[in-house]
């Protein structure tokens, strides 16, 4: 029997605390499974500093890529004897769910904007470059990874399997909701997937919802919308990446500085702060290694690195205010004036954190969208948009929220002596 | 601190104001592309590469009223247009930008229609395969479009141009 068809002797599953169990009967899935790149998942928190706000949030990109496998899985298995459906594209779909996130890395979000780096660039280079992954997609037939790799990049030729992974209804999004809503113990997250699932129907180049199925679909976006202003930007979670994102930054800095010698090596780092990654170096980062030298970090000769890492291992965060975009600009300049008079460095220490969220884009012919819409299959076989026929989806579709906060580290502006100072930096921060 | 958001105003500001939103995305990454160091993030959507991260800048850049965007009725579509406001003016003059000059590059661009920029961008998004691989790969990512030979080829010089200018 060809590999790409050999069956497990017997099923595998994991248990799932959000699907129950995960099934693998594909030999090839078994296999990726125990490769060294997919195992690492299990060491990097799928939600990197929200642990620091909602304690149970604690799970792994590993649970997360089981989760979208086992929901292509079941929709794919829905899916047979469809019209429209290649059954030969199965295979292709399942290896693409389960590796779509395989370039993350530690605290992503932080990481990508410090050192300028872009997981998705890191998941197409572990999928076609010299990996155990790779071996075993190879293995299938050659090319095979480059077929991988290009659902996950959006660019197969066959749209409709890319919507699976990708599109404003997709397993991953499936996933991460229930998953992150079920680890922080949040109420929200929560919408009927079961009955999403049944309603699925392939067409031509993409998923469509029966009209029948709309309401559910209307409780999956309203769950993604608490969802990102409840825990994804909670200002308590954005905080510990400020403080993350500048730790970075400030090691980058001094590694740079002609004066300045770590006194532990940072070997792990050397190749982000030189701004040229090599995917082995990539690959050997993790969750545990980032804390490992942020401990160590508190003991090094500069203070900003010492107080920073200090705030971030011991949960000492800045502080926030709102921050309107119409503020006059010479407000922001002075305060940094006198962040600066105070001796408080306004570029570690004074920082706009903006989250922006459109919770679903709706894209009508010839406007100049770039999202695909969410189209419901109605009863007479025509096909129509989501925000058409939903009053509730039509609330709040393009309109995007976003949110400005200005983090500083309030212990520091109270403990100033000159009053003059403190008094006259309250008073922009507050008025 | 708001740099990048500096970068895109001085954009702004050489270009003159933009016509439409998928001319813009294009604009900055075929600029990208020619190492002009914006750091926006680009992925491969409907139209060919596209950066959400510029989406939401341009839509702060707005909020902040510094950019003026129009919405144009076009009768069977809409398309928006942006400019740079006096605000927008000042708030660029407090940056001293570490930009090369790139005012040539960014007539060339302008001057091109948004379904050759999105030509252009989808080859360079496919630069590192060998030529012929990037000319089918654009037939199988954009089949629907329909680009003739001679528009490839249009593109294959312009990229050449704008590299070198």
């Amino acid at each position: 029997m060809a590999y790409r068809d050999e069956q497990l002797s017997e099923e595998k599953v994991f248990k799932d605390p959000v699907h129950r169990y995960v099934h693998v009967r594909d030999r090839v899935i078994w296999d990726l499974i125990a490769t060294p790149e997919f195992q690492r998942l299990r060491r990097i928190k799928q939600l990197g500093t929200t642990n620091l706000t909602f304690h149970g949030a604690e799970h792994s990109r590993f649970n997360h890529s089981l989760g979208v496998y086992e929901i292509v899985r079941r929709i794919i298995n829905n899916f047979q004897d469809r019209p429209h459906w290649n059954k030969e594209e199965r295979l292709l779909c399942l290896c693409a769910a389960l590796l779509h996130d395989l370039g993350h890395g530690p605290f992503s979000h932080s990481f990508e904007k410090v050192f300028k780096l872009d997981h998705e660039y890191f998941t197409q280079q572990i999928i076609v470059g010299d990996t155990k992954v790779n071996q075993v997609l190879e293995r299938v037939n050659p090319g095979f990874s480059r077929d991988v790799a290009d659902v996950i990049a959006k660019t197969y030729k066959d749209k409709l399997v890319v919507s699976l992974i990708s599109s404003q209804i997709d397993a991953d999004r499936m996933d991460y909701l229930q998953r992150d809503a079920y680890f922080t113990g949040v109420s929200y997250g929560h919408f009927d997937m079961e009955r999403i699932l049944r309603v699925m129907r392939p067409i031509e180049d993409q998923v469509v919802i029966k009209s029948t199925g709309m309401h559910a679909v209307e409780d999956y976006i309203m769950s993604r919308y608490q969802m990102y202003w409840q825990v994804y930007f909670h200002p308590v979670t954005r905080s510990a990446e400020v403080i993350l994102s500048k730790i970075l930054q400030r090691a980058k800095v001094l590694f740079e500085a002609e004066d300045f010698a770590f006194k532990l090596e940072p070997k792990h780092f050397l190749s982000f702060f030189n701004e040229d990654v090599k995917l082995a170096d990539y690959l050997k980062l993790d969750d545990s290694i980032v804390f490992y030298y942020f401990q160590q970090w508190q003991e090094e000769n500069d203070t900003i690195l010492c107080d920073l890492c200090e705030r971030f291992m011991n949960r000492h965060l800045f502080k926030y205010v709102e921050y309107s975009p119409n503020q006059p600009i010479d407000k922001w300049m002075e305060l940094s004036g006198l962040f600066v008079e105070a001796g408080i460095d306004p570029e570690y220490y004074l920082v706009l954190d903006s989250s922006s969220d459109l919770p679903y884009d709706f894209y009508r012919p010839g406007e100049e969208g770039e999202r695909l819409p969410i189209n419901l299959l109605m009863p007479d076989g025509e096909v129509k948009e989501l925000s058409r026929q939903s009053d509730i989806v039509e609330a709040i579709s393009g309109k995007r929220r976003t949110d400005h906060k200005l983090y500083f580290p309030k212990d520091r502006i109270e403990a100033l002596t000159d009053e003059r100072i403190k008094h006259r930096m309250k008073e922009i921060l507050y008025n | 601190m708001l740099t990048n958001h500096a970068k895109i105003m001085q954009f702004f500001s050489m270009a003159n104001g933009v016509t439409g939103r998928k001319k813009l995305q294009k604009m900055i990454y075929i600029l990208q592309k020619c190492n002009i160091p914006f750091e926006e993030k680009y992925h491969f959507y409907v139209y060919g590469p596209y950066s959400e991260e510029l989406t939401l800048r341009v839509e702060e850049l707005c909020n902040f009223g510094f950019l003026d965007e129009i919405k144009e009725d076009k009768s069977n579509y809409f398309q928006y247009n942006y400019t740079i406001t006096n605000e927008g003016e000042v708030f660029l003059q407090q940056f001293s930008l570490d930009m090369p000059n790139y005012q040539v590059k960014v007539d060339k661009l302008k001057a091109k229609s948004s379904r050759f920029l999105e030509l252009v961008s989808t080859m360079l998004f496919f630069d590192d395969f060998p030529l012929k691989e990037t000319i089918e790969k654009v037939h199988t990512v954009k089949p629907k479009q329909k680009f003739t030979e001679l528009e490839i080829t249009e593109a294959i010089q312009f990229i050449e141009e704008i590299k070198q200018s």
